[in-house]
């Protein structure tokens, strides 16, 4: 992390939160929204210089913490963007909120994506279901660097389409040409979805890999990671070349609570990004 | 490394001394047959002879609950500070806690520096004391029985006087306080030491085989001792809260009546809590009482080794002597290599 100097490392105290106002509210899907979120202090707000696939912790007063991963790319400076489903105590707190009010984060934690040996390769991008929320700041990190990459490839699987996050955002990306864009959901009762239908691995049979100079990013439900895992396998992919989002209890973001322990590393800094093999050899990672 | 000795008799003199460089603590009975780390009230009440305080010198640095930030809507977050620079000497300090301290001391380092512990570090100072073993203590097995730095000055037993090493410019200044009471060391004082250093090894009852223990753990990671111990365990956490080396910790906030006030806070936490990696939502991702002994066990002698190159243990037995289900860790680690007991 030493070409990325991050604000957390600098300041004075490791927990030590910074006022941040909620400055714009975009609903998403049933109980998801994406908050826009930008510091008060513009000194802050310069140097929080962060990297797709890191997270912050996010604090709502008085009902402490949550580890809440960037959604919006490093390319889009002066705002940060969180998409934040209403799940538990900080994140009832922050849905309750009125518009402007302030809350506190730190970071930005985590090792993040390792852009620069993605940088010349083909982005194979795989997200099921919230897995799009970490996953989005990659995206549009490689679509602003677009000479930067290769083919980039998105597979996206959702249950339905009310479910599928930033969909119209990416609905649009379907007919944008330096992009394959390939979007599938389970069912649609409404019958008006016009994208693919079924599990996120057939999407398989629309693309062509090339394994060695490929790198795979992948977030979604453990079930996604087993299936999705296979096809790269299926292809000959290593396993260095496969990187995967995990999620634990990052409950302070600096490796010392303990909480998001696997086996011997710590999510919070050894990841959240970790790779296959690493994840393979880690006791209780992929459950 | 400067070493001197001082006269058993002129002890209490030199521990009066320690008041100029902050407040002294000091090992004292607890009851009949505990120990505790107390502030030095009476030189009559110093056990010299004390096997473990009941917790060990962490909570010094790492103190069981801590106050970190105040909090208001104008204000934000405010580093709570008080009490951070007060001044302590803890004397008394057992080789294997001055190895847990420095095994703090990596963990609260690295890449992200918890300034609120250092500070805390570097305004006590360490006095370290021999000891004997008991039938609990496997620190040798844990190479921490003896210490070469992490102390300021280190007391060690030679019959009718200590003899005194001076790890740093601050022991140093101890030293040169009461300088009269400090002699030079004869080669009949260096002879004693090596003898009783000798003998030491041969008092310790209890013995683990640490060498391959990594590899081990990995191999039974899937072992039924974990599933046996498991039913065992109380999940009461006691262990983790008297460890020296087990520095988990939850943030919470306090809110005050008028809402718009608060206190942020550290308090200890234990991995052997149900709730310890439950996550928003409901799912806990060590529900099983068996996956948490089985996790506690495991980043100490195999997570903590690949992650800091030790493991996190010193071998002082305060988890033997509270664990109320007697779950021994020597005896979960021979159960675990294999071996009939």
């Amino acid at each position: 992390m030493s070409t990325h100097p991050t604000l957390a490392k600098e300041k004075k105290d490791i927990h030590q939160p910074f006022l941040a106002r909620i400055i714009k509210v975009l609903p998403q899907i049933q109980d998801h929204l994406l908050f826009q979120i930008k510091f008060e202090d513009p000194g802050i707000a310069s140097n929080f210089i962060y990297r797709p696939g890191q997270f912050v912790e996010l604090s709502v007063m008085g009902t402490g913490e949550a580890p809440i991963s960037i959604s919006s790319s490093p390319t889009r400076p002066g705002i940060i963007e969180l998409c934040v489903r209403k799940i538990g105590r900080v994140t009832n707190a922050l849905f309750g909120l009125p518009m402007n009010s302030l809350v506190g984060i730190r970071g930005p934690y985590g090792n993040g994506f390792p852009i620069e040996k993605l940088e010349y390769n083909n982005l194979l991008i795989v997200a099921g279901g919230l897995g799009m929320a970490p996953l989005r700041s990659l995206l549009w990190y490689a679509l602003d660097n677009r000479t930067k990459f290769k083919d980039i490839i998105l597979m996206f699987g959702a249950k339905t389409p009310d479910e599928m996050l930033f969909k119209y955002e990416l609905l649009k990306l379907i007919n944008r040409p330096d992009v394959k864009c390939l979007l599938t959901v389970d069912k649609d009762e409404e019958g008006i979805w016009k994208a693919h239908f079924g599990v996120v691995t057939k999407l398989f049979d629309y693309v062509v890999i090339y394994p060695a100079e490929t790198y795979a990013a992948l977030c979604g439900p453990p079930i996604m990671y087993k299936f999705v895992i296979k096809e790269l396998l299926k292809r000959n992919f290593s396993k260095d070349r496969i990187l995967m989002s995990l999620e634990r209890k990052m409950k302070c973001g600096v490796g010392k609570c303990g909480h998001c322990s696997i086996g011997y590393k710590y999510t919070c800094i050894d990841g959240p990004i970790f790779t296959y093999w690493d994840a393979m050899n880690l006791p209780e990672m992929i459950e | 490394m400067q070493i001197l000795k001082i006269n058993k008799k002129d002890l209490n003199e030199f521990i009066l001394s320690l008041n100029n460089f902050g407040e002294v603590h000091v090992p004292v009975k607890k009851g009949d047959k505990k120990f505790v780390f107390s502030k030095l009230t009476d030189l009559s009440r110093i056990e010299l002879e004390y096997t473990r305080t009941i917790l060990p010198p962490k909570k010094y640095f790492h103190p069981p609950t801590d106050t970190l930030f105040k909090f208001s809507q104008e204000e934000g977050y405010q580093s709570f500070t008080e009490e951070l620079t007060k001044k302590y000497v803890i004397f008394g300090v057992h080789s294997c806690d001055i190895h847990a301290l420095k095994i703090l001391d990596l963990v609260f380092a690295g890449g992200f520096v918890d300034s609120r512990y250092f500070t805390r570090r570097k305004n006590a100072a360490i006095i370290g004391l021999d000891c004997t073993p008991d039938d609990k203590c496997f620190c040798r097995s844990m190479r921490a029985d003896f210490v070469e730095d992490g102390f300021d000055l280190f007391l060690s037993d030679i019959g009718s006087s200590y003899l005194v090493r001076v790890g740093t410019g601050r022991g140093d200044d101890m030293v040169r306080k009461t300088k009269s009471l400090f002699k030079e060391v004869n080669k009949k004082d260096i002879a004693e030491y090596k003898k009783r250093s000798d003998e030491k090894k041969n008092l310790f009852k209890a013995d683990i085989e640490l060498s391959d223990l990594p590899e081990i753990m990995d191999l039974e990671y899937e072992s039924k001792v974990w599933e046996e111990i498991g039913k065992e365990c109380l999940s009461c956490g006691s262990c983790s809260m008297v460890c020296p080396t087990c520095y988990c910790y939850d943030v919470f906030d306090e809110v005050d009546l008028d809402v718009n006030h608060g206190i942020r806070k550290k308090q200890w936490d234990s991995c052997l809590f149900k709730d310890y990696a439950l996550v928003a939502g409901g799912h806990n991702f060590r529900a099983e009482r068996s996956s948490r002994v089985k996790n506690r066990f495991f980043h100490k002698q195999r997570g903590f080794v690949a992650q800091y190159g030790r493991p996190s243990c010193i071998g002082c037995g305060r988890c033997i002597e509270v664990c109320p289900a007697n779950i021994d860790i020597i005896e979960v680690i021979n159960r675990i290599r294999g071996v009939k007991l």
